[in-house]
């Protein structure tokens, strides 16, 4: 960022006379804690200063006949002080242009709507803070799914492969509602499934997956989430578990994954997708490894 | 939805720049591995020369009579740019050796944050050994 970084002089960490030469950790840790601010001062004076982003957003409408050929549009907006991604291309329709087309909903990376392409990586633009940027900021629909407008890319494909592994609890042997008794997890099994269980179907992991790309029959890496979500699941039964790895270690399934990290990397709620996918391809071996 | 834009390979190869460690460790898994496969090749071509040795055919090598074998092995090692495709070729294939093992670990689930480290150390460590290797490759070879 062009904003330039002076030290306000209010801020300074208090000195004690005595202790002048040798840093007291006192000191030592007021010290990082400016060190740490600093992006904040900065911020606070880009925003004082009426500093503007650049923001180049990709534009593609098949109803209208100049938006036919897919182009950037620049737009300047005014920055104000934690403002993220999705708060620009939200100003920049609210303000310039009102057919600037996205989806978004909560504005707090729970709803998983507003996945784009911004500056060459998969990110949630509710998530990502301007400041944290290279201008101009380049936002793009997701790639490799259609753009049906704007930033607003089609997910069928995606929902059909999330529905594909089957994302419910399948159990039969459910204990009876009469008898008010609750199915428990053990903390540990709950501790197991945690991370996994945070996906919000943004489609970022997907859309980063290079084999994905190649392979459209390729689960991808949410919906191998998902299902580790279930399989890893001890309330399921071993036969459950043994349907879903069935449908795992098809040829499309986890074995298409070829370690790249593309998603594990993207993923706006730190699921480490990698390491699920393979666990996976363990248990698909482990299911069929047979001594006799 | 009448109708929707296809963007293609966009994100590919054209934004090298962009990619990140585990990205490169794949492309780079996939060239050292076929290069290694073509090396096999023009390696059987000129140990079949052992064959035309077996037959007893020889050939002239700096005014000597060699058989086949030796003269083709002597005549190629004669050449610059042979050793130096040789220190290309150990580069390659201990790459490859050193991300095979990462890719293991992976396999094994072990060491998956650092991914990217064992990445670069690989790297690096690729690097050592082909320098290091390089006055041993080049010994007794002019331009």
């Amino acid at each position: 960022m062009s904003t330039q970084q002076q030290e306000p002089e209010s801020q300074e960490s208090p000195q004690d006379p005595e202790m002048k030469g040798a840093e007291s950790p006192q000191q030592r840790r007021l010290k990082e804690k400016q060190e740490g601010m600093v992006d904040e001062h900065a911020e606070d004076e880009a925003e004082a200063a009426g500093e503007t982003v650049h923001i180049k957003v990709f534009r593609y409408d098949p109803e209208v006949a100049d938006k036919q050929e897919p182009r950037f549009d620049d737009f300047h907006v005014p920055f104000e002080k934690g403002m993220t991604v999705l708060d620009a291309v939200m100003y920049a329709r609210d303000e310039f242009d009102s057919s600037l087309t996205f989806r978004h909903s909560c504005r707090q990376a729970v709803c998983g709507s507003d996945a784009f392409f911004v500056n060459g990586s998969q990110m949630l633009g509710c998530k990502t803070q301007l400041s944290e940027l290279e201008q101009p900021v380049r936002i793009e629909p997701l790639p490799h799914q259609e753009v049906v407008k704007d930033l607003v890319v089609d997910m069928d494909h995606f929902y059909d492969q999330m529905h594909a592994v089957e994302p419910y609890f399948q159990d039969e042997d459910t204990p009876a509602a009469s008898d008010l008794e609750e199915q428990r997890q053990t903390p540990e099994n709950r501790e197991k499934i945690k991370m996994s269980s945070r996906c919000i179907w943004c489609g970022a992991c997907m859309s980063s997956c290079n084999i994905a790309a190649g392979d459209n029959e390729y689960l991808g890496p949410a919906a191998i989430n998902k299902a580790y979500k279930f399989a890893m699941d001890d309330r399921e039964s071993e036969e459950i578990k043994e349907h879903r790895l069935r449908i795992l270690e098809q040829e499309h399934g986890v074995w298409r994954c070829q370690t790249q990290f593309s998603c594990t990397e993207v993923c706006p709620k730190d699921i480490p997708l990698t390491e699920h996918i393979q666990e996976l391809k363990r248990e698909a071996v482990k299911k069929n490894l047979k001594f006799w | 939805m009448s109708q929707s834009y296809n963007r293609g390979l966009i994100e590919d190869f054209s934004r090298w720049k962009e990619f990140s460690a585990g990205m490169w460790a794949w492309i780079f898994h996939k060239f050292t591995g076929w290069m290694l496969i073509g090396y096999l090749f023009t390696h059987i071509a000129v140990l079949s020369s052992a064959i035309a040795a077996a037959d007893g055919q020889t050939m002239m090598l700096a005014g000597e009579e060699v058989n086949a074998y030796t003269g083709t092995l002597q005549g190629l090692e004669s050449l610059f740019i042979v050793r130096v495709l040789e220190v290309g070729l150990l580069a390659v294939a201990v790459f490859h050796i050193l991300n095979g093992i990462r890719l293991l670990m992976v396999d094994l689930g072990v060491g998956l944050t650092a991914q990217d480290k064992s990445f670069y150390a690989s790297l690096v460590l690729t690097g050592i050994i082909t320098v290091a290797s390089v006055p041993t490759f080049m010994a007794g070879v002019g331009l």
